[in-house]
């Protein structure tokens, strides 16, 4: 059996294997995790012909350098607007290439974009917990995270060289400014006032922001009522206000429960583009009905399996 | 905004939309076990008759969170499919009784004098109260396979601590107010620690059962020698 070994010469906190989630454990206390931004990374295993939900590297803004000590391995990288320098090129992300022994790559923050995704065309080697391959930052467990001086192995690499070039990079992952929200489930412990200001006002991600989730700045949301809730089930998504009026959106490492009330929840498909705006960026709700919801998370489901279609078909054959 | 009030029993659920792929219902808005009682029903009529578009629920004190497949179902469906089964007979399995062994050796129960202190009773009197409670599942939060167990006897009830204590080892059995917990990872807490289990709420090796209990289940602590807990946990 071939492989690839490639040493981490660097790696920025929050960079760590992810795949398509660990879904479907919430009553036992365990979030999906899996991309904080599931469209660059789906964007990511299509452009290297892997199937859909391969597990693959998700690196922050803090970067990440390897090193390819043996073997050779096509790769990709999707997501925001990244610097992906490799064998004497440096180009932005959304790139297709081939990494062969004694090549370096380094992958740093660009002009936009909080996440990006490296796909192999080949299998990472690294450890499963409950079914899934995805890490779980507060425990850590999972594939983990990646560390300096440690060796990811690939098995079974292929070259794909026909698939290198750029990626189309869709519309769709672009960060997003207006959040589209389902109001509630507990806008009830909000004064009118409050609500109308939480859809009116603008908020500025704050620089406490990570895969649990990112803190707002703005307005104070003070619920009106005395906090007597008890807890319950939180989603990605979930726009919960603590007692002292401070509005966090939980992502997805969100805790399952709690018991702060949540004012409102964002649209799922609107949650992958709002994951790669950065801190003190701003951003706006807006607020639309449950069906509303449901009609736009098909529309963005119909939009994205025809881009990866035609990503898998060709990367840079994508239009949209 | 005003509440529909809720009662223990009789009227229906309020049913809350969240997001685009996910219906809260509601059962009342207070902890009580014949209200829990109803999110459990419900959670096993889901489980046993899924709808179509059904994806996972969330049973929390007096909640449940059902997720639906947003390409397949909607908020109103899946209201309606809730609805059908809220009366259905529920299968006789819920409700295990689960055992959890625990240890009270001073040294891996550093809590337990403050909590015997505080409490106006000896540490022995604290133990066999602790064990004397009938515990129950009532939700899962906070981290993996941190369950939260109702039952802890008034008279060792205590608020939690005014600051979270960092890097409590995991197996730790923890109490704060009517609620006990047996802790899964190395994480800070609040709360009073007690005891430690060798017995693994969660276990990812096992396949089949990696999380020990189910919410609704009964748990009874049994003590153990600190002889035995060595035995189960070497090292």
């Amino acid at each position: 059996m071939s492989e690839a070994v490639l040493a981490i010469d660097f790696a920025g906190p929050h960079v760590a294997v992810q795949d398509g989630g660990r879904h479907g454990l919430m009553r036992y206390g365990v979030p999906a995790s899996g991309p904080m931004d599931r469209t660059s990374f789906a964007a990511a295993n299509a452009a290297v012909g892997n199937p859909a939900g391969q597990p693959a590297i998700e690196v922050s803004m803090g970067g990440l350098v390897l090193d390819c000590l043996s073997g050779e391995v096509t790769f990709a990288v999707a997501g925001g607007g990244f610097i992906v320098e490799h064998a004497g090129d440096k180009r932005g992300a959304w790139m297709v290439a081939t990494l062969k022994a004694g090549e370096r790559l380094a992958i740093r923050p660009g002009h936009w974009g909080s996440w990006t995704y490296l796909a192999f065309a080949g299998h990472i080697e690294a450890k499963s917990w409950l079914g899934s391959m995805s890490t779980h930052s507060l425990s850590g467990l999972g594939g983990g995270r990646l560390a300096a001086g440690q060796t990811l192995t690939l098995a079974d690499p292929e070259v794909r060289d026909d698939r290198n070039g750029p990626i189309t990079c869709p519309v769709i992952a672009r960060p997003r400014s207006e959040l589209r929200v389902v109001v509630g489930p507990q806008d009830r412990f909000f004064s009118k006032e409050t609500l109308s200001n939480f859809l009116s006002s603008p908020f500025r991600l704050s620089d406490a922001y990570d895969r649990m989730g990112v803190r707002l700045q703005g307005p104070s949301l003070a619920p009106s009522v005395a906090l007597d809730m008890p807890s319950e089930a939180i989603v990605r998504g979930s726009v919960q206000v603590a007692g002292d009026g401070v509005a966090t959106i939980l992502l997805a490492d969100h805790q399952t429960t709690g018991g702060y009330p949540k004012i409102a929840t964002v649209v799922d498909s609107d949650l992958d583009a709002f994951v790669q705006l950065r801190p003190r960026d701003h951003v706006g709700f807006l607020a639309v009905t449950p069906q509303q919801a449901v009609e736009h998370i098909r529309l963005r489901a119909a939009t994205m399996s025809h881009y990866l279609a035609a990503v898998r078909d060709g990367p840079c054959n994508a239009i949209i | 905004m005003s509440q529909t009030p809720f009662t223990a029993s009789g009227t229906g659920p309020n049913y809350r939309p969240v997001g685009g792929h996910a219906v809260l219902v509601e059962f009342g808005a207070t902890i009580d076990k014949r209200i829990h009682d109803r999110v459990v029903k419900l959670d096993a009529a889901l489980k046993a008759a899924p709808f179509q578009g059904f994806v996972e629920a969330v049973p929390a004190y007096a909640s449940i969170l059902v997720c639906f497949d947003p390409l397949v179902a909607d908020h109103r469906t899946t209201e309606a499919a809730i609805a059908e089964r809220l009366g259905a007979e529920v299968p006789a399995t819920i409700g295990a009784m689960r055992e959890v062994e625990v240890c009270y050796d001073p040294d891996l129960a550093p809590d337990l004098a403050a909590v015997a202190e505080a409490s106006g009773l000896s540490p022995e009197d604290v133990i066999s109260a602790h064990l004397s409670g009938d515990y129950s599942v009532f939700l899962y939060g906070f981290a993996p396979g941190y369950a939260y167990l109702a039952g802890v006897p008034e008279a060792i009830q205590q608020p939690r601590k005014p600051a979270p204590i960092r890097g409590i080892a995991a197996g730790s059995v923890l109490i704060a107010g009517p609620q006990c917990l047996v802790s899964t990872l190395t994480m800070p807490t609040g709360w009073w620690i007690i005891g430690r289990s060798p017995t693994k709420i969660l276990d990812a090796a096992s396949d089949d059962r990696p999380f020990l209990f189910d919410v609704g289940d009964a748990v009874r602590f049994r003590r153990i020698s600190r002889a035995e807990f060595d035995a189960r946990c070497p090292e």
